[in-house]
């Protein structure tokens, strides 16, 4: 067991809060960054693919898990990005202004889906962004001349002012380099007052307001970043696939997400990282384990929706915290050995009057 | 009258989706959580309507009576194994397991060996046919689409003014806690309650099927009915029929009238506009949080 003795206010809000986590984060960077020489090629694409989709996780993550503000359309967010980055790149601008424009014109979207938001709570907001979401996968299929319709879209490699990103290794680090841009700036956000004002609203709006906390102003910051985030997140799965259509955006894409941060668990950073890990492995343990079951099974085209669908009962049933919470639980085990207690994470549950008040 | 047969048709899309929204409110009014897995369940009283006339080979009524019973059942069940045990706890965490739900219903029908990945025609006895009334044609399956939801509205409708079951669900969904102090007993009327849904979206199914087909997909139509939903107000049952029928016109009409693409998102192009004028829908109550 760690005592940590403190001495400063400052290390209450240290990012690294012992020398433990700087030896295992720098271990998993050293790890990251050798892994083009570990990993075949094959696998390294899947972690750029993890990567990717945990950009976008950080950003649902700060909306759904950090705000309370959830939202069923968030593929559209990524669509916005990724079309952005389509065209713009096969009009030839470079890279990284591209990819400004992206998460840009991706927050601005998501500053306009807010502003409803500051009116509709709970059940209505995911209704309206699912709405939201199906009318801009309705726009990428029928603004032809920009989107190219139903047909899709092919897009260049990235283009550092003339540096060709081509290949997979070179693209692996691009994505590592804004992941972990990515998450420092989560991290950062999160221990400054706008990310303490963020966790207020989802733990009472009523006292956040009280507190003079402009509840208008944070949620549509929250969803401009969260949306950002997914742009960028957009751009780079554009680029991994290099080939987008509309039906890459759709109401399952948004729930994939959504399942995503429920597995990976609600409220922490690491939830986003682990959801992606499992979000991308899943269909390859299911396609390695098809062999081995009865072929009525293994064949089925149902046996995908069938496990995620499973997985997401299991989890919301048993383990609400979600990969994350199992590992806090096993972590604390490990710490306290002997002592851990049964009752130790157990959630208050709350029956009030109605939530339809809140 | 071209305008009045595309109000016709639409009105029998309307209703559909007004039954599928009923399903959502019974079950939001009850008990406070939203199910995304109605469409699913529609889709499954669809293929049970299936399995019994075409498989087991019983008659029509006795096939729709079936199928019906059984998904109430199913819904039941439903209820006391996975939403029972996270009552309680954050919307959200319901929403993700009703959506978990619909993966699972989807998964298990497609993966039923030759039947789950086709698409089929429901064996009813007013398949096809056409009613002449002036220059009007009519369609049989619309005609019996918007007769159903007609009686099936009074049915209810008398059911939660004059039955004492009735009743307690009302009072259960003002306030459990008072209901349950006035020796009503919550849960089981909880239970009761999805059942009543899961039926309703068993109706919707069956009479969808004959102007649709039946298939592994069918329940996504269900994500449509939430417009419908939040149009009438999330709480209130004539709301969600009057928006099932609002969105159900509109979408006939855009259809006809609006450029291609128009009609798909017809419905979200409506909700969003409604709930950005008035965020409690046609029918919805409005209530703050006093501290």
């Amino acid at each position: 067991m760690r005592f940590i003795f403190k001495t400063d206010y400052g290390q209450d809000i240290k990012l690294a809060k012992h020398g433990g986590h700087i030896f295992w984060y720098s271990l998993l960077l050293v790890l990251l960054l050798a892994a083009p020489w570990l990993f075949a090629e094959y696998w390294l694409a899947q972690l750029t693919f993890i990567l990717i989709y945990a950009i976008a996780g950080l950003g649902l993550m700060l909306l759904a898990g950090f705000t309370g503000l959830f939202s069923l359309g968030h593929a559209a967010f990524l669509g916005v990005g990724a079309y952005t980055q389509a065209v713009m790149t096969n009009a030839g601008v470079p890279f990284p202004i591209a990819l400004a424009c992206a998460a840009g014109l991706s927050a601005a979207v998501g500053l306009v889906v807010g502003l409803p938001a500051l009116r509709v709570k709970g059940i209505y907001l995911g209704i309206a962004t699912l709405s939201f979401g199906f009318i801009v996968e309705e726009v990428f299929a029928r603004w032809e001349s920009v989107t190219g319709g139903n047909a899709g879209i092919h897009i260049k490699a990235p283009d550092m002012f003339g540096w060709k990103l081509g290949s997979g290794e070179a693209f692996y680090f691009l994505c590592l380099v804004i992941a972990i841009g990515a998450t420092l700036g989560i991290l950062n956000l999160l221990r400054s007052p706008t990310g303490r004002a963020f966790v207020a609203i989802r733990d009472s709006e009523i006292s956040a307001q009280s507190m003079g906390i402009h509840l208008a102003r944070y949620k549509t910051l929250s969803f401009a970043l969260s949306a950002g985030l997914a742009g960028i997140a957009g751009a780079l799965y554009a680029h991994k696939l290099q080939f987008i259509s509309p039906d890459q955006f759709n109401i399952l894409q948004s729930i994939d997400l959504l399942l995503m941060i429920v597995v990976g668990g609600l409220g922490s950073v690491h939830g986003a990282f682990l959801g992606a890990i499992f979000l991308i492995s899943m269909p390859q343990a299911i396609a390695m384990v098809k062999d081995y079951l009865p072929a009525f099974i293994g064949q089925a085209p149902g046996l995908q929706g069938l496990v995620y669908g499973l997985v997401l009962i299991g989890f919301v049933l048993f383990e609400p915290l979600g990969l994350y919470g199992r590992w806090l639980k096993i972590r604390t085990y490990l710490q306290t050995f002997p002592f851990y207690r049964k009752g130790m994470f157990k959630r208050q549950k709350s029956f009030q009057k109605s939530d339809r008040l809140k | 009258m071209q305008l009045l047969q595309l109000i016709i048709s639409g009105i029998a899309q309307g209703c559909i989706y007004g039954l599928i929204a009923l399903g959502f409110v019974l079950i939001y009014k009850a008990t406070e959580t939203v199910s995304f897995a109605q469409g699913e369940l529609m889709m499954l009283g669809a293929f049970g309507g299936l399995a019994c006339m075409t498989m087991l080979g019983f008659p029509f009524w006795l096939a729709i009576l079936s199928a019906i019973a059984g998904m109430a059942l199913f819904g039941v069940l439903l209820e006391r194994l996975v939403i029972r045990p996270i009552l309680g706890q954050p919307a959200f965490s319901i929403v993700m397991l009703t959506i978990g739900v619909g993966y699972v219903a989807r998964g298990l029908i497609t993966m039923i060996p030759g039947i789950g990945t086709e698409t089929h025609t429901l064996p009813v006895p007013y398949k096809d046919q056409i009613w002449n009334v002036g220059a009007l044609v009519l369609n049989v399956e619309q005609m019996a689409v918007i007769g159903s939801t007609a009686v099936l509205c009074l049915a209810l409708f008398a059911l939660f003014k004059y039955s004492k079951l009735g009743i307690a669900m009302q009072a259960s969904s003002q306030n459990q806690l008072a209901a349950y102090y006035m020796g009503i007993p919550v849960k089981r009327l909880n239970g009761l309650v999805w059942g009543l849904a899961a039926a309703v979206a068993a109706i919707a199914g069956l009479l969808l099927a004959p102007i649709t087909f039946v298939h592994a997909n069918m329940g996504f139509i269900g994500l449509k009915a939430f417009p419908a939903a939040v149009v009438g107000g999330f709480g209130s049952l004539p709301g969600a029929i009057v928006g099932g029928l609002i969105i159900g016109i509109v979408e006939s009409l855009a259809g006809f009238y609006a450029p291609d693409g128009i009609k798909d998102i017809a419905a979200y192009v409506v909700v969003l506009i409604m709930l950005m004028v008035k965020p409690n829908g046609l029918f919805g109550e409005k209530l703050r949080k006093k501290v």
